[in-house]
């Protein structure tokens, strides 16, 4: 079963890596974004240099995880190869499974250059042991976005899961306080973001690399939007048989 | 012993009914053929014999159990449509991914050189011909050994030999002892393989007959010609329908000799004959269509 996961793993990658572009443009975007907003502006202070990297990072796992997943696997069901692995006899876990491992994979690859531009081009700074952590909360923050992503790439055809993964990344980006550094958004983002999914994430990665209060509802409330997530994920792909007609 | 079977299946997609009350059976070591033109609901049927779709109503089973049980896929073979092979994915990768989803797996050289691929291995699935696709979709059917496989269109498109070639190794697998369900919407290629057809149209199974039989009920032939005349005032016998454009009439029949010595014998003017097959979609169209007056 695990090794049937890994063949499907292998797959996927072998797949996306022939078309180095797609993980050239993946890794891209939030590099990007850390070369023209934090390192210019904070990129000085030790303190906020560390908090928007965090936040950059919780950036990178939502976009990844969101788009990977919500567009890549609406994209995959409409070819018509898909239907044709639902017919070899393996149960829906090794197909699941194979595409969680090579998420992490991409997700990897995209954080890696966030990580690196933070070390050598900004004062940001964090201890061995928070750094594991923060790489440990990235593993468990990345869940509800994965999960989200699935929902959104099984429930809808691509042109719509392209819609509405695009509709939802900016708010829930700016909504969940990812734009602006801690306590410094505007009044009704700060009492709504604990609440969000990006704002739970990203009080996760706070509380990890500086001196953030860990906050309990907030924490209450990522767990519930992965309970909700992994919910509908579940749901959609039960209801999913590919394509519609043919 | 009944090896996949469909009993009265209904499949619908939001108001279009693609299946509707259907039930097919196929018995153990039987080579069948599905034909129909395109929309009868041939893939959907198939879709739900081998576990990826699942019916609205009505019940579908693969070698005694649920198709949607993995389980019941074990002895499963099915070609993938093979414009949806993974265009960066070379010959050997395909062949070894599918192939690890089976306990007893045929030899990826032995499976490669049965159908003629083995200088292929290296190559993206993406760069192949379309003929080197359909050899490579068929061989994908019969990776994992199976004991049914269900083959769509496997020699469409393919040069005499490939098609001879693939004919036989599907017949060996036939001699075998293996189950077969082939689905084309060619009679020529139903023809060269099964003794049974099961003609679906418009999601109802129209005949379940010998090859012999569905030839006279598809084989319809298309006779054009001009003639002065309105050739609705006689009355022919097996005439399916009559199209007139300006001048030209075209009168469909299954039996078109018989119909120009009608023609023949009741002194009807005309002039520039033509006789041609028509395709299964006209055939269909023209008997369907005939149905409704």
């Amino acid at each position: 079963m695990t090794a049937l996961a890994l063949i499907h793993a292998r797959f996927q990658i072998t797949e996306i890596f022939r078309i180095p572009i797609a993980v050239v443009g993946s890794a891209f975007w939030p590099a990007a974004s850390m070369l023209a907003f934090v390192v210019p502006f904070v990129g000085d202070e030790p303190v906020y240099a560390t908090y928007a990297t965090a936040s950059m990072i919780t950036f990178a796992v939502m976009n990844t995880n969101l788009f990977q997943y919500g567009i890549g696997v609406s994209e995959d069901r409409a070819q018509p190869w898909d239907p044709y692995v639902r017919t070899l006899p393996a149960g829906t876990a090794p197909r699941f499974a194979g595409r969680i491992l090579t998420g992490l994979l991409m997700m990897a690859v995209s954080l890696i250059p966030v990580a690196l531009i933070a070390a050598l081009f900004t004062e940001a700074s964090v201890t061995p042991v928070a750094f594991l952590l923060a790489v440990a909360v990235c593993a468990v923050i990345s869940i509800p976005f994965i999960l989200m992503g699935l929902s959104i790439g099984y429930a809808l055809p691509s042109k719509a899961a392209l819609v509405v993964a695009q509709i939802l990344f900016l708010p829930l980006a700016f909504g969940g306080g990812l734009m602006t550094p801690p306590g410094g958004a505007p009044g009704f983002v700060e009492n709504l973001a604990p609440y969000l999914p990006t704002g739970g994430a990203v009080r996760l990665m706070w509380a990890a690399v500086g001196d953030f209060p860990f906050d309990t509802g907030s924490m209450l409330a990522l767990v519930a939007w992965t309970t909700l997530f992994g919910a509908l994920a579940i749901w959609s792909y039960r209801r999913d048989e590919g394509r519609r007609f043919g | 012993m009944i090896h996949a079977r469909a009993e009265s299946v209904t499949r619908r997609f939001g108001a279009t009914i693609a299946l509707d009350h259907v039930d097919f059976e196929v018995r153990r070591g039987e080579m069948v053929g599905l034909l129909g033109p395109n929309g009868a609901g041939k893939s959907t049927l198939v879709g739900l014999l081998t576990g990826s779709r699942r019916p609205t109503s009505g019940r579908v089973e693969l070698c005694g159990g649920d198709p949607r049980d993995p389980a019941s896929r074990r002895t499963l073979g099915v070609t993938p449509q093979e414009t949806g092979l993974p265009a960066s994915l070379r010959v050997g990768e395909v062949v070894d991914f599918v192939r690890a989803h089976f306990p007893d797996p045929l030899p990826r050289d032995e499976l490669l050189d049965r159908f003629g691929l083995s200088d292929l291995i290296r190559r993206q699935t993406g760069g192949l011909s379309g003929g080197q696709r359909r050899r490579l979709a068929v061989a994908l059917a019969f990776a994992g050994r199976p004991e049914i496989v269900f083959l769509d269109e496997p020699t469409t498109g393919l040069d005499v030999e490939a098609r001879r070639a693939l004919w036989e190794s599907i017949r060996e697998f036939h001699a075998g002892g293996g189950t077969v369900v082939l689905t084309s919407h060619y009679l020529e290629e139903i023809e060269a393989l099964a003794s049974r057809v099961v003609v679906l149209a418009q999601g109802r199974v129209l005949a379940d007959d010998s090859v012999a039989a569905v030839r006279g009920l598809v084989g319809i032939r298309r006779i054009s010609l001009t003639s002065a005349v309105p050739l609705t005032d006689f009355d022919f016998d097996g005439l399916v329908s009559v199209e007139r454009a300006g001048d030209r009439v075209h009168l469909l029949t299954p039996d078109a000799d018989r119909m120009v010595r009608t023609l023949v014998s009741h002194d009807v003017p005309f002039c520039d004959l033509e006789v041609r097959p028509t395709s299964l979609e006209e055939a269909f169209l023209a008997m369907t269509g005939k149905d409704a007056q």
